[in-house]
């Protein structure tokens, strides 16, 4: 028996333009156009032709991208609005966790804000006097249950509603993004409480950014992609793809941000460069502080770096980097002239500023005797060991001794993606052993 | 529509406790606490008489005229609060609408229902000084005022529905409404008798268009003249006139109310 059916919803918000939003009631009775204003003149559809079912007794996941429908949905199946086409049917007493303590009261007191919410809620003043100590218990409110809620810490405001919601025993309970409520033992108390419901054949409707909630509780997802179904069912296989999808748009803005800084370098080099040639003759000094210097690019330009890619294990160019996997940098440098005296550098910083690691030729011992034309240098890396997070990258091509011919600061980034979520800068590979003393359970596999 | 209406009957323990909600919510945190009901219409009844006995002395035949104006302020009061309460009620309880299934109407039925519990405690005090003033109230009279009660609930309901549901749309309305009812107010017979305008003419008529000019002579006839003129509530066609006028003006308001509570999550 299915509890919640959508079929074909799609909803439309009216958006009006700036005209309509200084327009009143005088000016369209004065001007004959209260009918037509309205009529909204843009359009804006927050779901698109959305269907799919939810068995009774199930958990049904939907993740997706912010602004991407999913509240809308939610508060389609809790009838808070109505879908401009299509329908939604629900079966059921439905309790919808949206906004905790909506309809809470800052000047009267916790205790009869409960009533009042509950009564809100649909529950009957007996039934409130039955599970009060429940509630109240459940949101660890006890000691300022007679102050007035305007009184209480933002966290207090919060389990109080959720508490109410909760013990309205709904058949169908829809939870919009509510977790982030409470301290970490309330969030577990919270999850016991959703597992509760799911042990009794109650139907409970996730709306979350937290993946692994999902992986973890989910019978099945929806993904939601700009009001259209992405993908739908295990909850595996689709977050999997929401996450491949998710790291695509990040190396999309990862790309954009490098282009945008490379640009504004770039404007600003020609002029504080020429300037530097032509009064010395000479390259611009860098920075007296290379360290703590922020984006930017010098050098003389016999060397030119014209290109830098990172490149994954394939070898194809991307920026978002799972941790372990081989990965290259790789520039394409261009000598002006020939040059004897050249060294090529690489630098890894962490979003801190850290340096992970920084090497070059010379460090290295390899004395390059002779380069001219259009070249490439790529600097593999076997295994890229580094917990996740956003990097940023130093090139350069300099003379031994540090005379810059072209000084790229910060000017590529990328992201190192991780499944364990282990602190610090770098993961040495490892494994972990044990006498038969421990026993150990690797839980990863229970997913 | 009627289904919705019959929906409410269903609602009036939500709307027993929000009235209750919001009785307690105005005066928590002052001393007085809920004196305040009283000690209000009181106060304003004997500002007037100060007003009226000593610094303008009034010539108008009515004696005593703060009496006689606090028959018509005090259901005035009851009716203009809850309109421009009303005008807010949806917009500042947005929140309740757009993340809770909530059923929209309760709110502006809450604000009248509220604003009448004030009126009814303002009555005590003018009795009191009905008794005061040794002007009893006549029995067989008395039995209409339940009905002129009636009456203005559903009238206030109804513009109170209108209202609220417009001033989604036009948030404009809302300061119209301000002057508009000080407009109404002296539109209306509260602080001159409808004897003192001439029969027949302009003004009388345009008067009897007003509803609530038939409400305030009901309180009048009622508390201020018991059996003057003698016999019966001598105005009781108009009261019940404006009784189907006013039931037929709550249809009309839950009807349009019923047709724009769709956009009101969106709006609001």
């Amino acid at each position: 028996m299915l509890a919640i059916e959508a079929s074909g919803v799609t909803k439309v918000y009216r958006r009006f333009s700036n005209r309509r939003q200084f327009a009143t009631l005088k000016s369209a009775l004065l001007k004959g156009t209260l009918l037509r204003d309205l009529h909204p003149n843009e359009t804006f559809a927050a779901v698109r032709n959305v269907s799919f079912a939810v068995p009774q007794g199930s958990t049904y996941g939907i993740i997706g991208r912010n602004g991407s429908g999913k509240s809308t949905m939610l508060k389609l199946v809790a009838g808070i609005t109505k879908p401009t086409e299509g329908s939604v049917r629900v079966e059921g007493r439905i309790s919808a966790l949206i906004e905790l303590g909506a309809g809470f009261h800052p000047e009267i007191s916790g205790r009869e804000n409960v009533f009042i919410n509950g009564i809100m809620l649909g529950l009957s003043k007996r039934e409130i006097t039955k599970r009060f100590d429940e509630i109240v218990e459940f949101a660890e409110v006890k000691d300022f249950i007679d102050a007035p809620v305007k009184t209480y810490s933002s966290g207090m405001y919060m389990r109080l509603g959720f508490a109410v919601a909760i013990n309205v025993d709904p058949d169908v309970l829809l939870i919009d993004e509510v977790l982030a409520v409470g301290d970490e033992a309330f969030t577990h108390k919270c999850l016991d409480k959703f597992a509760e419901f799911r042990r009794r054949g109650k139907t409970i409707l996730l709306v979350t950014h937290s993946l692994n909630l999902v992986e973890k509780f989910c019978d099945d997802v929806l993904w939601l992609d700009s009001g259209r179904i992405r993908g739908e069912g295990d909850p595996r296989r689709v977050v999997s793809a929401y996450i491949t999808d998710v790291a695509k748009t990040e190396e999309k803005n990862l790309a954009a941000l490098d282009a945008r800084t490379r640009e504004r370098v770039d404007h600003a080099a020609p002029t504080s460069a020429g300037a530097a040639i032509e009064a010395a003759g000479d390259a611009i000094e860098p920075p007296a502080n290379m360290f703590m210097a922020s984006e930017g690019r010098w050098g003389s330009r016999e060397v030119e770096i014209v290109d830098v890619r990172i490149l994954g294990e394939d070898g194809a160019a991307k920026q978002v980097c799972q941790s372990g996997e081989a990965a290259s940098i790789q520039m394409t440098v261009r000598a002006h002239m020939k040059v004897e005296d050249v060294v090529f550098g690489v630098g890894v910083f962490n979003a801190d500023g850290v340096c992970c690691y920084g090497t070059n030729t010379d460090i290295e011992e390899l004395e390059i005797a002779e380069f001219s034309g259009e070249q490439t240098v790529t600097f593999r890396i076997k295994s890229l060991d580094l917990v996740e997070g956003t990097y940023k990258i130093d090139v350069a091509a300099h003379r031994v001794d540090g005379y810059p011919y072209d000084y790229h600061r910060l000017l590529y980034s990328f992201r190192v993606k991780s499944h364990t979520k282990d602190v610090g800068i770098y993961r040495p590979p490892h494994t972990w052993e044990f006498t038969a003393g421990i026993s150990v359970k690797d839980i990863r596999e229970r997913k | 529509m009627f289904h919705n209406l019959a929906q409410l009957i269903r609602y009036r323990g939500l709307i027993e406790s929000l009235v209750a909600r919001e009785l307690k919510a105005r005066y928590r945190g002052s001393v007085l606490g809920f004196f305040w009901s009283f000690i209000n219409p009181l106060l304003l009844l004997l500002v007037y008489s100060f007003v009226f006995e000593f610094v303008l002395p009034n010539r108008s035949p009515e004696k005593p005229y703060a009496l006689f104006l606090f028959c018509g302020l005090l259901p005035w009061t009851w009716f203009s609060s809850s309109v421009l309460e009303a005008s807010g009620v949806l917009i500042s309880s947005g929140n309740l609408i757009k993340k809770v299934l909530f059923p929209a109407e309760v709110l502006p039925i809450v604000t009248v229902l509220s604003n009448m519990v004030h009126f009814l405690f303002g009555l005590p005090i003018l009795v009191g000084f009905l008794i005061y003033y040794r002007r009893p109230l006549e029995l067989p009279e008395i039995l209409w005022f339940p009905v002129v009660l009636l009456t203005q609930l559903i009238l206030t309901t109804g513009m109170a529905l209108i209202v609220s549901a417009l001033t989604v749309h036009f948030r404009d309305l809302k300061d119209i409404l301000g002057n508009l009812m000080t407009f109404w107010f002296f539109a209306t017979p509260i602080i001159y008798p409808m004897t003192g305008v001439e029969k027949g003419s302009l003004q009388h008529t345009l008067l009897n268009l007003n509803p609530f000019t038939h409400l305030a002579i009901s309180y009048q006839e009622l508390l201020f003249y018991p059996g003057n003129p003698p016999g019966p509530f001598g105005h009781w066609r108009g009261l019940v006139i404006l009784l189907f006028a006013s039931i037929g003006l709550f249809l009309v308001g839950y009807f349009l109310f019923d047709r724009l509570r769709d956009s009101f999550a969106e709006e609001v």
